[in-house]
């Protein structure tokens, strides 16, 4: 599905990843952990194309990714939330799911499954984006990215600074969106996150993967965890 | 003519000109809305406009209707053609750094300008009005194609909501102007936005400028006045703000032509400019701008 192989990327002169090589694959959630600064979202961001590639290749289903503009990778079936939501704040709910729509989603039909995931969203469809509580806001951004038919999502903390209740609904969302054959990229830093839901995880330190294993191959105290995350 | 009527006549000369400048205005606010460029070459844009519809009315013939209304289609579309231009050659290779940008579109503004001189010439040539009307009122009789400025622009402001409150291209227009990457993530092409958004703010001035130039003469230094009113109007509804830039244009319009009428234009640019300084002091943001 996706795959990185020796990625150096960064912001102007300053490098973040350094030979970065990474897989994801359909029907599985794959978790990236890493102490801060490490290069976890730096990663999502190069696969979106919003920071500079200078050497390496990203391949989507044998696709390059790399050299592409930036507005073609959601075309190809990549939805994003980044860290912050980052949701268009005086539109309307309904404004935001329709610009998730207007490039790959089916319509109606899209915006239908999307609303039966998050019923919330349906009663606050004329409401303004940033009006709307923490949890509904990641609703909304996990269900805009939903409307771009993803074949992979990238989720960049989805659960931080959420009440449980609503954490219990993110983490039942990307276990569905597994079921249904979508590879999950999810970045985490909750170990019981992480081991609930990941299949694999990959360790990231100064810009590159040191260390992917099965999520059943670790436990809440296993070292690499204290060795990648300092938790 | 008593006071009542002399006021009535005032206000109605102002409405002309608020909504020429409604028009213009909203163009400039519109690129810096969504592109975050100060078009300091906007005023020629207008000018363009204008000398654009003189060459029309020389060229087509028949009544001067059907000149007016070629012009009124083809002008903005000319005008919106050589903005995509100039976005593409200028304002994209500087990616649309807000500094940068201002420095260049004064560059815009020179050629535009020297190349009118060149091509247009130094005199200001009248463009006929596409029907004679009057309209007779109990105190005075006035011209009924000022009735039809106010309407005209009127309709193409109200087309122009239309566009960005309840349309897909409008609704990408927002997005991109709340968050550029983000609307790039979801697949939005941000240059061909740019490149639209600006290409439409030039249009808007140069349909101001078609409808003005049977008022007015055209002129290739024309475009210096509709620039200032333009940047006090954006400043005094607050930036990026539409609909503050439409109560701008008829606050500043209208008495503008109030004032004009009963003391000196001269006057009404110094009060416009005082009232600009009064909410940069006092409310930097605009009467109804976001505050930063």
């Amino acid at each position: 599905m996706l795959t990185l192989e020796g990625v150096d990327a960064g912001y102007g002169r300053v490098q973040v990843l350094r030979g970065l090589s990474f897989e994801a694959r359909a029907g599985e959630v794959t978790c990236v952990m890493g102490r801060n600064g490490a290069g976890k979202t730096t990663m999502l961001r190069a696969i979106m194309g919003q920071v500079a590639v200078t050497s390496g290749r990203i391949r989507l289903d044998g696709a390059a990714l790399e050299g592409l503009a930036p507005h073609r990778i959601p075309q190809l079936g990549i939805g994003h939330v980044p860290q912050g939501r980052r949701l268009f704040g005086p539109l309307t709910v309904a404004e935001n799911l329709e610009i998730g729509l207007m490039t790959r989603g089916r319509g109606s039909r899209t915006r239908e499954r999307v609303l039966e995931l998050f019923p919330r969203l349906r009663e606050r469809l004329d409401q303004a984006a940033s009006t709307l509580s923490g949890g509904e806001q990641q609703m909304l951004a996990i269900g805009r990215a939903l409307c771009l038919e993803p074949k992979l999502l990238l989720l960049d903390e989805p659960t931080e600074g959420l009440q449980p209740s609503m954490i219990a609904l993110i983490r039942d969302t990307v276990r569905r969106l597994r079921g249904m054959g979508v590879a999950v990229v999810l970045v985490e830093q909750r170990i019981e996150a992480v081991l609930d839901l990941a299949d694999r995880v990959a360790f990231v330190e100064t810009g590159r993967v040191a260390l992917t294993l099965p999520a059943a191959d670790l436990s809440p105290a296993a070292p690499q965890f204290a060795r990648y995350v300092g938790v | 003519m008593d006071f009542g009527p002399f006021l009535l006549l005032a206000v109605m000369e102002g409405l002309v000109g608020a909504a020429v400048l409604a028009l213009t205005a909203s163009g400039l606010s519109l690129v810096f809305g969504v592109l975050r460029v100060v078009n300091v070459a906007h005023g020629e844009f207008f000018m363009l406009g204008a000398v654009a519809a003189w060459f029309v009315s020389q060229w087509v013939p028949g009544p001067p209707a059907l000149a007016f209304a070629v012009a009124l289609v083809a002008c903005p579309l000319l005008v919106a053609g050589l903005a995509a231009l100039a976005d593409r050659l200028v304002l994209k290779r500087l990616a649309y750094e807000p500094e940068a940008t201002i420095i260049a579109t004064i560059g815009l503004l020179y050629i535009l300008q020297q190349a009118a001189l060149t091509l247009y010439g130094p005199e200001a040539r009248p463009v006929p009005p596409p029907f004679e009307a009057r309209l007779q009122l109990p105190w005075f009789g006035w011209s009924g194609y000022k009735l039809f400025v106010i309407g005209a622009a009127g309709a193409v402001l109200a087309g122009l909501w239309l566009l960005l409150a309840r349309s897909r291209i409008g609704l990408v227009m927002r997005a991109t102007q709340i968050d550029r990457e983000t609307a790039t993530a979801f697949g939005i092409d941000v240059d061909r936005v740019y490149a639209g958004t600006f290409a439409l703010g030039a249009a808007l001035a140069a349909i101001a400028a078609v409808l003005i130039v049977p008022i007015q003469q055209a002129h290739y230094l024309m475009g210096g006045d509709p620039l200032l009113l333009s940047f006090i109007v954006v400043v005094i509804g607050g930036l990026g703000s539409l609909r503050g830039t439409l109560v701008a244009a008829l606050l500043i319009g209208v008495s503008d032509g109030v004032i004009s009428t009963f003391f000196e234009p001269t006057l009404a640019k110094i009060l416009a400019t005082l009232l600009v300084a009064l909410v940069l002091v006092f409310r930097p943001q605009g009467l109804f701008g976001a505050r930063a």
